[in-house]
Order: structure tokens, then sequence, then C-alpha cells
């Protein structure tokens, strides 16, 4: 190997080094988890119907369930541990939503109730609100000229 | 004392480590090291409440443990150098404040433990004291959240990304006793060589280590085969290869000297550590717990030892900026 001068050198040359993460493992594994989520809130949602509740109320308790597993398991520090070994699988299904609330909440306990817990409950989820609610709003004054 | 080369201080009557004490936690007592700490805990907590508690008690006991192994009343302890990684360096400051000794706090990231013990031997040297107190910690789960996310937050880490470890190393020096001594030591320059991944620290840190190894041996005359040892900081398994074969790309060769604290604490492939281990207990612990004993025994005579920092926030990282690093070495004989 001839000595490294340049920053861009060095850079190129600890991209080589640097091993890349398993992506086709990461996406299949991704793919299964997300897939097993997505499956568990459909059994929700065609047992609410089977019971009577109606289309609209029956998504609201799909989404209740599954904030209300993920934050449980959050606190028995099991969803991370999932989250590890599935990626965005579990993270862009609503249970990664309730997880990134629920995980800073435990966190920054220790700062106390109001600048600890309240404050900092939206360090993680903040910009998918912020861009999401954003996002929706935009989309919805667009929509509104063409319909 | 004086300053041969560039920018190393050569000792005439070199400052002597009388001893060091080593505490780690539970990931740390399952790896390969654990028989060598004097303590390993089982709980990260350690009975505290917050895990910025549970460091500072970490640094309080390993001093306390160093200065009790010492036999040295700790009112005869002139200065303490200490540092860490959290802000304002409060496990530090928190743990030793009713340690009654003089306190300097020192921050140079992962590198703080050799730093304390550069400027505590200068300290000896010079006579401005008889006996110096260096010590430093870290912990993951702090580490974590300081630096990164919250430890239950479900993410995946890449595999170039480092363990903080957890843990604390202490080690107390004198001007008289038995014990190795520190011959040399070479400050290190702050080098930035552009790296902005804050998940690849060890890639970060190479060239800080690359430059002070370097500069020792061209500042002192000496060649890598005159140590039986060279032991960086917390380079992990990429900043140890990269550090190999950029020092072999300047013509020397330490491939069969050389090794890296963070590489020895985990075993990569049964604690999913990725690259090894970081943060300043890394060289601290595995320095105070093991090569310590390897060098009172003798079976390493000379010992080159390397912290590595890497100088950044989280801040400076959401901003976009480059990592600098930077390593101190110390020479270390017996």
């Amino acid at each position: 190997m001839k000595p490294i001068e340049t920053k861009q050198e060095y850079s190129d040359y600890v991209d080589k080094k640097s091993p890349d993460s398993p992506i086709l493992k990461n996406c299949f594994n991704a793919f299964w988890v997300g897939g097993l989520i997505c499956t568990i809130g459909q059994l929700i949602l065609e047992f609410c119907k089977y019971k009577g509740f109606d289309s609209q109320a029956s998504s609201t308790i799909v989404s209740i369930t599954l904030i209300g597993i993920s934050a449980f398991l959050t606190s028995l520090n099991i969803f991370n541990k999932i989250g590890k070994f599935a990626g965005a699988g579990s993270l862009v299904p609503i249970t990664g939503f309730a997880n990134s609330i629920v995980s800073p909440a435990i966190e920054y306990k220790s700062e106390g109730y109001v600048m600890g817990v309240g404050g900092k409950m939206f360090t993680v989820a903040g910009p998918v609100l912020v861009f999401g609610i954003s996002a929706s709003v935009i989309v919805g004054i667009i929509a509104s000229f063409i319909i | 004392m004086k300053k041969v080369g560039k920018q190393t201080i050569s000792f005439d009557a070199p400052p002597i480590i009388l001893e060091t004490a080593s505490i780690v936690g539970p990931k740390e007592s399952e790896g390969p090291m654990a028989k060598y700490f004097d303590q390993c805990l089982t709980d990260e907590f350690w009975g505290e409440k917050t895990w910025e508690k549970a460091e500072s008690k970490i640094i309080k006991e390993t001093v306390n443990t160093v200065i009790s192994k010492s036999g040295i009343p700790s009112k005869d302890i002139d200065f303490c150098f200490a540092g860490d990684l959290l802000n304002q360096c409060i496990s530090s400051s928190f743990g030793l404040r009713a340690l009654n000794i003089p306190f300097f706090g020192v921050f140079g990231a992962c590198s703080t433990f050799v730093e304390s013990m550069c400027l505590g031997s200068v300290f000896i040297e010079s006579g401005a004291a008889k006996y110096v107190l260096c010590a430093t910690s870290s912990h993951f789960c702090s580490a974590e959240k300081q630096f990164r996310f919250p430890l239950e937050l479900g993410n995946q880490r890449p595999p170039t990304s480092q363990w903080t470890v957890t843990g604390s190393g202490a080690s107390i020096l004198g001007h008289v006793g038995e014990g190795p001594y520190i011959t040399h030591i070479t400050p290190g320059k702050i080098v930035d060589m552009g790296i902005k991944d804050a998940n690849n620290m060890g890639a970060a840190m190479a060239p800080a280590a690359l430059d002070t190894i370097i500069q020792h041996f061209e500042d002192t005359g000496r060649k890598p085969s005159y140590y039986d040892a060279i032991i960086s900081g917390d380079l992990g398994h990429i900043g140890k290869d990269i550090l190999n074969e950029m020092m072999q790309s300047k013509g020397y060769n330490i491939k069969s000297l050389y090794n890296d604290c963070g590489v020895l604490m985990f075993d990569k492939n049964k604690q999913d550590t990725h690259s090894g281990g970081s943060g300043c207990a890394c060289i601290g612990t595995i320095f105070s717990g093991y090569f310590f004993k390897e060098l009172k025994e003798k079976r390493i005579r000379r010992l080159l030892l390397v912290a590595t920092g890497a100088l950044m926030n989280s801040t400076s990282t959401q901003q976009g900026e480059s990592i600098p690093g930077i390593a101190h070495a110390i020479s270390i004989e017996i």
C-alpha cells in the first residue's frame, strides 16, 4: 500500500476497510418481521369486524393494540432486541413509532417528569411528527384543489 | 526532564507507576479479560438510580481501591488528574468530590487516561508532587444516552460501531518506590483526516495514533523493535487494521508487537460488540488490570501505551463536522 496523504484518499481507503451492513440478511429479517406485525394487525382487524365494530373503529383498535404491545415490550427491554434483529421491519409499522416515544421517556425519567419525560419524549419521534404532519397538510391542500 | 525532538519529553528521574486499580461492568465481566480486573459488576446501575450516578460510583470506588492497594494515605497524594466522557466531566468531579485531593479535570475524550498520566508524570518529575492520582471512567449507558439514542430504542448498530466500555481505571504515580516507570511521554497533535461517521471512531482516530507513534520513534530515535508491545486505546478491529497498514506504508512494521485494548476487551464473535470496545475506561481498565501486572512481573519490559481519543460531541456530529482525533503516548519500562 502506498502512503495516504489526502483526506479523499483516506476516505476512500476507510470505505474499503469498513465492512458493509449485511443488507440481504437485514432485508429478509425486516421483511418477515414487518410482515408478521402487519399480519397480527390484520388479524385484530378481522376479529374486531367479526365482533361487530365498523371498519373505522376496528382500525383504531388495531393501532391502539399495537402501540400498547410495543410500549409494553419497550418497557421490558424486549423491543430493542426485536428492533436490532428486524430493523425497519419493526421500525416502520406503528410499533416503531410507539417505541421511539416510550424509549426516551424511560431514558430521561431521571431528569424529572416535566423537563425529562415531557421535554425529551419526542426527541426521536419529533422529526417524524413535524415532517409527517407538514406533508399531510401540503398533500391535503393540493388534494382540495384537485378533487 | 527535557524535551527531545519535536514533541516528546524525556524524564531524567522517571516517575514510577506504583499501583493501579480497575472496576468493570457486566458485559466486560463476560469478556476474555475479566479475570484481570479488581472488581466485576453484575448490575449496570450498581444500586444507583441513574447511569450518571452509577458511573460516578464506579470511578469513586476505583480510586478508593487504588489508594487502599497502594497503602499510601490519601492525604499524602498531592494532586488528582481525572476525566471522563460526560458533559463537563461530571462523573469524575461528582465521583471524586469527597476525595479532598486537589483536582484537575482533564478532557481528552478516550485518551484521557494517558493524558492524565502525562500531566501527572510532569508534576512528579518537576518536584511539584510526590504522589499523583490519575483516573478515568466511562459507562456504556450514559455514553449512549449522551452521544446516540435511548437504550430502549429498537435500532441497529452498523458493523463499524464500537461498544463503550463500562468501567474505570486508576493509577498512582510516585517519585520513589517499586514499579514500572514512565521514561518518555509524547503528547499528540490533533489530527483530522475528514472522517464524519460517528459510527466509525476507529477510522477517525487511527491517523492520530499513526502521527503520534511515528513522532515518538523520530523524537526518541527508537525503532518499533525496541518495544515488547505497542498498545493503542480504542481503535477497535477496523482502526487496528488501518493503523497496521498505514504504519507499514510509512516503513514501520509493528504488526507482531501491536494490539488494541478495544480488540482485547470483548470477544467479537460472542459478544456482538462489532468493531470492539471504546471509551475512556477501555485503555484505563485494560492497562490497570492487565498490562500493569505484565510489566510488574516483567513479562513485558518495554511498553508503548498510546491512548486515542475522538474530540467530538453530538452537536458537532449533527452539524456535519468531521471528527478530530488525538493520541497521546507514554513509554513505560521496567
